[in-house]
């Protein structure tokens, strides 16, 4: 107990908070993994939001929601991956212009839909473990895709680590030359990667709007994005180390939620800023304690491949 | 046939020139079909845009001075994050020291309220934005010199953190007293000693313009004649040889974070003082991160760069103007500013790459 704040609740919805940030950074884990920095999760992340709730609105049915919503953050990567793959644009800058753009799109898209509910995502019964007391309430009584994001991360960590994909994966991110010259299809590596980051951002934004939230407002996603991005970080590019980085800032801002509502003596703004400021000393303690080596970072993140031949 | 592209010695100056144009005409073309899809007349949307606040006699009067007004923030800040930009330093939170120099320029004049002399209160502000500017992109600067930590995510953060500060001044520390409790502090450009006023009537100039035109030839002399330019281009161009050459990166780092933090403060101070007049909940407007699109557009160099701005100054002014007269909502035009810099990163592959048709095999 925590000035009337109930421990059981908290964790159960830190872990709920903890959702949108966990799959996006976990897509981008992987196209950062794959040599690529896409700064764009928050624009990608906010496509997905909107093209979730709208799908799921006019069809009545959450899935479809969330499967629009990956297939439009997807496509918004699809641009990234032309812009950098194709035309080797400078990684940096487009990732910022996917932002901008899927910010503006966002609210073009959902400006009729501003306040609109969208069906209910059902929470998931385990007969047996959901009527569990204490564990049951805290870790039996969440919707499909609180696990869903749990196994992605474990799905994600086996293939990097055990499989031959994941192998060719890591030696994309590397050393793209070398890749190259063993006879990888770099730049299809690459495209896959930043594919699957976009889909896993667009399956964050509409865990926001659909189950979160859920309704649509622009700027909904407010720096999650950006957070996911700093997760990543966080995590030294460990699958694992993501769940637990995503958990640390769901239970943050669960916390200042909790303190808002029972009306602690910080004002508003004060609390409001503080999953961003946590954030910002984390990562400050991490690269301090990396001593600027630059930590686990992939050899060739952000830069771009040209095959000079 | 196959499509190869071979990486030119040195980027074609020809093309550089080139490509915005073209990424503008581009735009424009996309632009119109996303129009079409809105159901308006794309023709008509993008005559609005840019014909009409120039040239339409109904609407110029009002929209021309608007163009400097629009443009002088995002000139400024542009302006200084192109310095970074061009030696890898990537300062993407000038929103945040847009609005912290809007903070602590305005607490510095309403400190001395309601004193009668310019001479000490204007000065002081503007000195004062600067520094809040300064010192808010300070933070990642020096976590990036001394821990390592990454600058973009930090500098891009702090804008959230920005935001809820100037929420909590508008409701808080700098409210009105006399505001009957509404939110927001006093109105500075009412204020004769504190206003940011037009300095010839009808044209939009404000001492922002004067500004934004002094930082454009201050920059465009520092990349020429000063040994500071030259660091910066050698360490964009080879970060390695720079530093062999002895320049200190940590250094240069201050001193375009600073830089840049400093005009984005002022940005946000003459905003403050003058069209947006206070301080408030909404007073943060996007525009130090549309200055990113503008640094692109003006290919990181000055004069490029206050083009690019009035450019870009005129999609507002347009998008407000077919917001108001064919109902195209306003996103539509933040969308349009985002496709802008798409284009011109795709295009860019131009004037860095020779495009050559290569026939299958010979390769």
């Amino acid at each position: 107990m925590l000035g009337g704040i109930n421990l059981a609740t908290l964790i159960a919805s830190l872990m709920v908070a903890a959702v949108p940030i966990l799959m996006a950074a976990t897509g981008e884990l992987v196209a950062e993994k794959a040599g690529v920095l896409n700064l764009g999760v928050e624009g990608m992340m906010i496509i997905g939001a909107v093209c979730g709730l709208v799908a799921a609105v006019h069809s009545g049915s959450p899935a479809l929601g969330f499967l629009a919503a990956a297939a439009a953050g997807a496509a918004l990567s699809l641009v990234f991956a032309l812009l950098t793959q194709v035309f080797l644009a400078n990684q940096v800058a487009t990732g910022l212009a996917l932002t901008l753009f899927g910010l503006g799109l966002s609210s073009l898209i959902g400006q009729g839909y501003v306040g609109v509910k969208p069906p209910p995502t059902g929470r998931l019964e385990i007969p047996g473990l959901s009527d569990m007391p204490v564990l049951g309430p805290i870790l039996f009584h969440h919707d499909v895709w609180v696990y869903l994001s749990i196994a992605m991360v474990a799905v994600v960590a086996a293939v990097l680590r055990r499989t031959r994909a994941g192998l060719i994966l890591r030696a994309v991110g590397e050393n793209h030359d070398a890749a190259h010259a063993l006879g990888y299809k770099v730049t299809r590596v690459r495209l896959l990667a930043i594919l699957f980051g976009g889909a896993m951002a667009g399956l964050g934004g509409a865990y926001v709007s659909l189950v979160r939230v859920p309704q649509w407002t622009d700027g909904i996603t407010a720096g999650a994005g950006w957070i996911a991005l700093a997760i990543v970080v966080f995590a030294s590019w460990k699958p694992w180390r993501v769940l637990i980085g995503a958990y640390l800032f769901g239970g943050i801002s669960v916390l200042q939620l909790n303190l808002q509502a029972a009306g602690a003596r910080i004002p508003v703004e004060y609390l409001a800023m503080s999953p961003y400021v946590v954030t910002i000393l984390v990562l400050v303690l991490i690269s301090a304690e990396r001593g600027g080596r630059g930590g686990n970072a992939p050899a060739a993140l952000g830069r771009n491949f040209h095959a000079a031949r | 046939m196959l499509i190869t592209l071979e990486k030119r010695p040195t980027p074609s100056r020809g093309w550089a020139i080139a490509t915005p144009v073209l990424a503008v005409i581009l735009t424009m073309i996309a632009g119109g079909v996303m129009f079409a899809l809105l159901g308006k007349n794309p023709v008509e949307a993008i005559r609005t845009i840019f014909w009409d606040p120039l040239f339409n006699p109904d609407v110029a009067s009002y929209s021309r001075p608007q163009l400097l007004v629009k443009a002088a923030p995002l000139i400024l800040i542009a302006t200084g994050l192109s310095l970074g930009f061009r030696a890898g330093i990537w300062n993407i939170g000038a929103e945040g020291q847009y609005i912290m120099g809007a903070i602590c320029g305005a607490a510095a004049g309403l400190a001395l309220y309601p004193l009668e002399a310019r001479w000490i209160v204007f000065p002081l502000m503007i000195l004062a934005g600067a520094l809040g500017g300064l010192l808010w992109a300070m933070i990642p600067a020096i976590l990036r010199t001394r821990f390592r930590t990454n600058e973009i995510l930090v500098s891009l953060l702090l804008v959230y953190v920005a935001q809820a500060l100037m929420a909590s001044m508008a409701l808080g520390a700098l409210r009105n007293p006399e505001g009957g409790g509404f939110p927001g502090s006093r109105n500075l450009s009412q204020w004769p000693a504190a206003a940011n006023g037009e300095l010839v009537a009808n044209t939009g100039l404000h001492w922002g313009v004067i500004a934004a035109i002094l930082a454009v030839i201050a920059a465009e002399f520092l990349l020429r004649r000063h040994i500071l330019g030259f660091d910066i281009r050698l360490t964009g161009l080879a970060p390695r040889a720079a530093r062999f050459a002895g320049v200190n990166p940590d250094r240069l780092i201050l001193l375009c974070m600073g830089i840049s933090g400093a005009l984005a403060g002022l940005a946000g101070l003459f905003e403050v003082a003058g069209p947006a007049g206070q301080i408030s909940i909404d007073f943060a407007s996007g525009y130090g991160f549309t200055a990113i699109i503008v640094a692109f557009l003006g290919r990181l160099s000055p004069v490029g760069i206050l083009l690019a701005g009035l450019l870009m100054a005129l999609t507002y002014i347009g998008g407000e103007l077919a917001q108001f007269m064919l109902s195209l909502p306003s996103a539509a035009i933040q969308a349009f500013q985002g496709m802008l810099l798409f284009f011109l990163l795709a295009v860019d592959v131009l004037s860095n790459y020779r495009i050559r048709l290569a026939t299958k095999g010979a390769a």
